[in-house]
């Protein structure tokens, strides 16, 4: 019994950090409806920055001292982010920020091994905290008892801070109502940065008392930032009581996980999300959000299909791209399929992000499912190829349809949630279940057969299934079905009103875009040889989402120029030096700024430009936008 | 006008492809692979060593007179770019042989590719015993000992003590599960009366210093560790190549640097034997090929392709507020291998 009491104080223990990292999460998002990527990046900066300071300079702070002194110090680096990055974007279609403090994340995660050097850092134990409490024969760590206190005192010093001062009482407001807000004359800007500030001192706190209890590396970031997401999810997002709840919830699910199921331990907490978000759509604590005023863009300009001379350039651009095999090499030949199957993955995504409305955190999952249908059936149904191509992708066909059904029930980041806590279940099945998956270890030996074993011969295989996809989706959106879809994104009030059935379109989207992601998974795995649990991870779902936000999220073909300059960029950029997160991360933040419409949209918002000599004011722009 | 920039990328590869195609005369080029930007707390030390070592074999006239070059690329830890890089290395820089990788499944990936491409593949660092037996291919050496192995001397050690009930805590992942798996299998076999806590603690690796110094004066007393106590090895060959690495790097080495290293000097061997590139002249030549390193003479056997180079077996001690092994023994590799005939039943037919 004392065992499980130790496990349960374990576990509340590791909710205070997870609470403060979350907290400062929830409470950026409610006012400024910003998804902080960037956050984990904070949280380590913090921890790096606490080590710094409680080991070198631990003659003039002393350990607390430089606690907090670390965790001002990254706030103060969040409040230049914000004024410098942010402000410029806070205009730019939703989720754009999301690319912006993705790139920053990259840049910092390479940068901390520039500064820190690349060997883990482990901190001292807190002085006062070093021993441990004996608790009926079962050990507790001193230091985890203060964090067990810790927890809910801020959490106390949050509730008076939002029920007792002006600037709370605003937070508040703003987090339900910012339009409100904004025409009752407060200060924005202002309200803007002071919340970034205390989210990323909150974020930073929480990394730097961590210091004690782990050691510090250069990916600490990703692997709390998803759990935080997590947490703020299930506790419904600017919700800071939520946050405790949930923090201590999926704390406690991961300390008995790992005893009463070891097996899916890794998926736990994700299955809870997901019967959460299902039975409760806004999380435990949040509530539904007000209809927002402001739809992005796409009203003002209204998408046409490909005149004829552009159908022609682009009949030219796919014959020049064909023509690659007759003087490129090998390699040149093997990233070009490379980057093909990656259009494919990226304009599935579009489809469902651009055209439905709904972006997906967790694409992956179904370009993965498409590459171990294909190396399932390869290995152990000893199917020819063809087969595998046509039948692996319905893999992914499935798996959209099972958890589309769910995930079509949200909107908005809790859509964003639900589906990425599908692709980690997904993720963690190829992970664990190392029987028919090989676990980690993947499967390998999934080559393609003599007629496409060539480089040459793959690649047109790939541009020729690239090209007709495209040409497919593309007719998708002009069908009635496309029409329906963007109604339904645009206005689902008015477009129920006239009699089309929202739910069910978006769900036939839904499994038109994981079946598309499918066929790349499918060609991918037969590329590559292999497929590994990386295929359904995380971080390719977020490439997929960075190349549609990189190619402009409200163009229509934003996504094939996307996804080429991002692949591209990125085997480049690998190849040529071990700063690649560095270098592309800065590229993507550059981007952001100076392109704010992503590459395609800047160059239409140009050509528009070049053919209208009187634009459109900007004025009548935005009554358009205010009317809906 | 969306597939304009295809046009660009692909250029762009395309010249860059044949800018490095150009082959200089008189060169033998190495591709390397490795996790530099995932993994840089084990990747950096084993980068100065392959430096070192490369930096030797072309003072001393390089192979067979033809300067030695390595090619060095990240694999960002996704099996995937792995290939990629791989892939570079063969098409367009022509590469004799590949080497390096660190992580199992990275490692396990690129052998896959070899053994398609035909190309002959040194892996410097992966544990899993499948590189070698379960998924080993005619084209794949290894040089660092196996997970098995590691167990195995492990076992030996804690065989030796009086502990009847044994506990194990593992990452829940390839590594961490075979891991488990094998020093439990042969833990039985030496000791049948054991259960799987009184605490001594077994640790895999945790003797490296790369594990080892950031715990400080934090570090656990008494573990039984393997690892490699750079500090406390007398033997001439080692001796020299600590002097010659803290003359270049002021630095001590870790364990990567001891793989970096000989992984450099075995592929230079193989290929000064070979005398030729051909991935078939390079398999026959390294087989049964012995090779001096800093742990004394390895042979990479025939049988497995696994070499047999060894680690030291110690335990964790804290001097001046320093992780350090105490007690440490160099095990050979060679005697911690199973049978030729288990070998054979687990390693599939050419």
């Amino acid at each position: 019994m004392a065992f499980y009491i130790v496990q349960f104080l374990t576990g509340l223990a590791s909710a205070a950090s997870l609470f403060l990292v979350a907290s400062g999460l929830s409470i950026i998002f409610g006012v400024t409806r910003i998804v902080n990527f960037a956050h984990g990046a904070f949280y380590m900066l913090g921890a790096y920055m606490a080590f710094s300071l409680t080991e070198r300079f631990s003659g003039a702070l002393g350990f607390w001292g430089g606690i907090l002194v670390a965790a001002i110090l990254v706030a103060a680096v969040g409040v230049l982010v914000e004024m410098v990055l942010l402000r410029r974007i806070y205009h730019s279609p939703e989720l754009f920020q999301l690319l912006a403090t993705f790139g920053l994340t990259l840049m910092v995660e390479d940068l901390v091994v520039l500064i820190w050097g690349p060997a883990d850092q482990l901190g001292r134990r807190a002085p006062g905290f070093k021993g441990a409490v004996d608790f009926f024969g079962q050990n507790i760590p001193s230091y985890d008892l203060f964090l067990i206190v810790l927890g809910p005192s801020v959490l106390a010093i949050l509730w008076l801070l939002f029920r007792r001062t002006r600037w709370g009482i605003l937070v508040r407001a703003a987090t339900q109502d910012r339009d409100m807000v904004a025409a009752l004359g407060v200060n924005q800007k202002w309200l803007f940065t002071s919340v970034f500030a205390v989210g990323v001192f909150l974020a930073a706190l929480g990394g730097a008392l961590q210091i004690p209890r782990d050691a510090v590396n250069h990916a600490m970031d990703l692997r709390i930032i998803v759990e935080v997401f997590v947490v703020v999810v299930i506790g419904g997002l600017g919700s800071i009581m939520g946050a405790f709840v949930a923090a201590v919830l999926v704390s406690e699910l991961n300390a008995f996980g790992i005893l009463i199921f070891p097996k899916i331990s890794i998926i736990l907490v994700f299955l809870v999300m997901a019967a959460v978000l299902i039975v409760r759509p806004w999380g435990l604590f949040g509530k539904a959000e007000a209809p927002a005023r402001r739809r992005p863009g796409l009203v003002v300009n209204p998408w046409r299909p490909l005149s004829r001379s552009e159908r022609l350039i682009a009949l030219a651009a796919l014959a020049v791209a064909a023509a690659l095999p007759f003087f490129g090499g090998n390699y040149a030949l093997t990233v070009g399929a490379e980057i093909a199957i990656f259009v494919i993955f990226a304009v599935s995504l579009h489809f469902l992000m651009s055209v439905g409305g709904l972006a997906s955190f967790g694409h992956a999952a179904y370009f993965g499912l498409g590459a171990y249908g294909v190396a399932l059936l390869a290995k152990f149904a000893g199917l020819p190829m063809i087969a595998c191509l046509l039948l692996g992708p319905l893999l992914g066909l499935v798996g959209a349809a099972a958890f589309g059904f769910f995930a079509v029930q949200l909107a908005g980041v809790y859509f964003a949630m639900l589906t990425l806590a599908f692709a980690q279940i997904v993720w963690s099945i190829a992970f664990q279940w190392v029987e028919v998956t090989g676990g980690d270890n993947g499967i390998l030996g999934v080559w393609p057969e003599k007629w496409a074993a060539s480089p040459a011969h793959f690649y047109w295989l790939s541009l020729g299934i690239t090209a007709l996809v495209i040409a497919l989706l593309r007719t998708a959106v002009f069908s009635p079905f496309g029409f329906a879809l963007r109604a339904t994104r645009d206005s689902p009030l008015r477009s129920e009103a006239i009699g089309i059935n929202g739910k069910r379109i978006q769900w036939t989207a839904f499994v038109i875009a994981g079946a598309v992601a499918g066929i790349a998974g499918a060609l991918f795995a037969y590329l590559k040889g292999s497929v590994f649990p990386d295929d359904l991870g995380i971080s390719l779902s977020v490439d997929a989402l960075v190349m549609v936000l990189l190619g402009g999220v409200e163009t229509l073909s934003g996504a094939v120029v996307g996804a080429i300059v991002y692949k591209a960029l990125s085997i480049w950029l690998v190849s040529q030096t071990d700063l690649s997160k560095l270098v592309l991360g800065a590229f993507i933040v550059l981007i952001v700024v100076a392109f704010p419409k992503g590459i395609v949209g800047t160059l239409e918002a140009v050509g528009r430009r070049f053919r209208s000599s009187p634009p459109k004011s900007a004025l009548l722009a935005s009554h358009v936008e205010t009317a809906e | 006008m969306r597939r304009r920039f295809f046009l660009g990328a692909s250029l762009a590869i395309v010249a860059a492809g044949m800018a490095n195609s150009a082959i200089a005369q008189g060169e033998i080029k190495i591709g390397e692979i490795n996790s530099y930007s995932l993994l840089p707390a084990f990747t950096d030390p084993y980068r100065k060593g392959w430096q070192l070592a490369l930096e030797e074999i072309n003072a001393a006239g390089g192979i067979n007179g033809k300067k030695l070059v390595i090619i060095s690329k990240d694999d960002g830890g996704k099996p995937a770019d792995a290939q990629t890089a791989a892939n570079e290395l063969v098409s367009s820089e022509n590469v004799a042989m590949l080497v390096g990788t660190f992580l199992s499944n990275i490692g396990l990936a690129v052998s896959d590719f070899a053994n398609q491409k035909k190309v002959f593949f040194l892996a410097a660092e992966p544990l899993t015993d499948a590189i070698t037996w379960s998924k080993g291919n005619r084209y794949t050496f290894r040089l660092r000992p196996s997970n098995y192995m590691q167990a195995a001397m492990l076992a030996e050690a804690a065989a030796e003590l009086p502990a009847k009930r044994w506990a194990t805590i593992a990452p829940n992942y390839e590594y961490g599960q075979s891991a488990v798996g094998v020093f439990k299998k042969l833990m039985s076999e030496k000791r049948p009366d054991i259960q799987f806590k009184d605490r001594v603690v077994i640790s895999f690796l945790t003797g490296e210093p790369e594990y080892l110094d950031p715990l400080k004066d934090e570090t656990p007393d008494g573990w039984i560790v393997t690892g490699y106590p750079w500090y406390s090895i007398k033997t001439p060959e080692h001796e020299a190549f600590l002097k010659a690495y803290q003359a270049k790097y002021n630095d001590y080495p870790r364990l990567g640097s001891i793989v970096g290293y000989e992984t450099i000097k075995a592929a230079a061997a193989i290929l000064t034997k070979a005398g030729s590139t051909d991935p078939e002249k390079l398999i026959a030549a390294a087989e049964g090929l012995s090779v001096a390193s800093p742990f004394g003479e390895i042979t990479f056997r025939k049988i497995d392709h696994q070499s047999t180079l060894g680690a030291f077996v110690g335990k964790t001690a804290v001097k001046d507020g320093k992780g350090v092994m105490v007690d440490s023994v160099y095990r050979k590799g060679s005697d911690y291998l199973p049978r030729d005939a288990e070998v054979e039943k687990m390693r599939p037919k050419d």
